[in-house]
């Protein structure tokens, strides 16, 4: 084969036929979703333009100030689907800062590991390196930490009778909750570690599919999977526990009362 | 502090212009040995002060506003105040038992720091292979009892009951109040009961309060 097969327009059309053939199917058994579905896709496409057009001019440049810009901004937009995809979330400044102050010190630091010490690209902040690096490390990071979160505080809210009990029995406010942090961490954790087991059996991951489908050697492709499920599982991991554990212990005040007054009704709530 | 928990008889509670929900301050004084029955109309507040006493609510309803962290009044067990103490470390000193039990762990027996022995369970009219088995499988009116069991086990200096034999049988519940009775007098524990049961407060208690209008009010002593 020589190079890549392009995309021209026609050929994204063609594909946006199998949304629409969906979205009538929906429309036919009345599940709702035609028009979240048909957003979805619309803003697929004009992100990813965007993003694209982006990427471009900042390729070009190599200027670490926008690579700063581009990482911030996805930071800030990651956190704050973490707190919208919460059905209780933390009140104030803790229901954006929570997951998103996690996610930053868990994604920055993986990902400055990674391009300080394995690729060693020069600049190491290289942004073909850098920014798709970071995204998929926001990506995983940020389902994780949303599912964990999400976990414990709809746990906490369920068992408050039970977590009431346990404090009423001189429990401290961790013992009381260590079933529920346990659990939350494992429920964030778990898709990442489904997904390292099955790599390559069960599915073949995004990012080497692009590649291949680009034409790169797909061992070559492998080799950087491998890199990246490594640092997203990481990242998802010390992200998610240093939000469970943080998310755990606000729960509670200083005399080790149970404080659910410190959660709030979030967007898909039913009160 | 110090000289006033020297002079202070052991498990002696004292309150201070204690705040609990709409309650008006409460103060009172339940000796070791004692115990104050309160009576009341549902949601005058008797579980709140309870659970107050407990330290297991803030003072102020954050629900309702005001400052959450502001808690006024003064608890204190033996003279010692109980912000000297950490929550946990309160709250085994002095134990609050809601109306309903809570049950975490599949099995009984893992819900006990220290298992009941067969006396114990006896006295309550409780067979020793319950412990093993798996809380599922209880009944309503054993689990009840074995929750009371699980925190007289731990030995509290105090004891807060939130109606503790609503759910129980004649038999049952006459059981319950011989078992917190026996307890009371033998570690010289002080019990604040809330009771619906005006024959049971009568029973159980040696001085008999009710909540009206947001008011704790002393009606009467039983020598």
């Amino acid at each position: 084969m020589n190079g890549i097969a392009t995309l021209s327009p026609f050929d994204l059309s063609l594909a946006a036929i199998l949304i629409l053939a969906l979205s009538g199917l929906s429309l036919l058994m009345g599940l709702g979703l035609v028009r979240s579905l048909l957003v979805a896709a619309l803003r697929t496409v004009i992100q990813l333009i965007l993003i694209g057009l982006v990427l471009k001019a900042v390729f070009a440049q190599s200027e670490p100030l926008w690579i700063v810009v581009i990482a911030l901004t996805m930071l800030l937009v990651a956190g704050r689907e973490v707190m919208a995809r919460q059905q209780r979330r933390f009140k104030g400044w803790w229901g954006l800062g929570l997951g998103t102050s996690a996610m930053f010190v868990s994604t920055f630091s993986i990902t400055l590991l990674v391009l300080l010490v394995i690729i060693q690209a020069d600049p190491w902040y290289t942004p073909q390196y850098a920014i798709p690096l970071l995204g998929m490390m926001f990506g995983n990071t940020m389902n994780g930490i949303a599912l964990g979160l999400d976990r414990l505080t709809q746990q906490a809210w369920q068992q408050r009778a039970i977590i009431d009990a346990r404090l009423a029995l001189g429990q401290t406010s961790q013992q009381a909750i260590a079933d529920i942090r346990r659990d939350s961490v494992r429920t964030g954790l778990i898709p990442m570690i489904n997904a390292m087991a099955t790599a390559g059996l069960v599915s073949l991951p995004g990012m080497m599919t692009g590649q291949i489908l680009a034409g790169v050697d797909p061992v070559e492709a492998v080799n950087y999977q491998i890199l990246i499920m490594f640092m997203v599982t990481a990242g998802t991991g010390f992200g998610t526990i240093a939000a469970i554990v943080i998310g755990a212990r606000r729960l509670f005040d200083e005399r080790q009362r149970l404080r659910l007054d410190r959660l709030g009704p979030g967007r898909y709530s039913r009160q | 502090m110090v000289d006033v928990a020297a002079e202070t008889p052991v498990n002696q509670l004292d309150l201070i212009a204690v705040k609990a929900g709409d309650l008006v301050a409460v103060s009172l004084t339940v000796v070791a040995g004692e115990c104050l029955v309160i009576a009341g109309a549902s949601g005058s507040g008797k579980s709140r002060l309870l659970r107050r006493i407990a330290d297991l609510d803030p003072c102020v309803d954050v629900e309702t506003g005001g400052d959450p962290s502001f808690d006024t009044g003064q608890i204190m067990l033996a003279g010692v105040d109980h912000l000297s103490y950490s929550g946990a470390e309160w709250r085994r000193r002095v134990a609050y038992v809601a109306a309903e039990s809570q049950w975490w762990f599949d099995d009984v027996a893992s819900h006990f720091e220290t298992l009941p022995e067969s006396e114990q369970m006896q006295s309550l009219g409780l067979e020793q292979h319950l412990l093993q088995q798996a809380v599922s499988r209880l009944s309503s009116g054993e689990r009840h009892r074995l929750a009371l069991l699980r925190v007289l086990m731990q030995q509290p200096q105090v004891l807060l009951l939130d109606e503790p034999t609503a759910s129980l049988d004649p038999k049952a519940t006459l059981a319950v109040e011989k078992m917190i009775a026996d307890y009371r007098k033998r570690y010289q524990a002080a019990v604040i009961w809330v009771s619906h049961d005006a024959s049971q407060a009568r029973r159980v208690g040696q001085r008999h309060f009710c909540i009206e209008h947001g008011q704790l009010i002393e009606q009467g002593r039983v020598p």
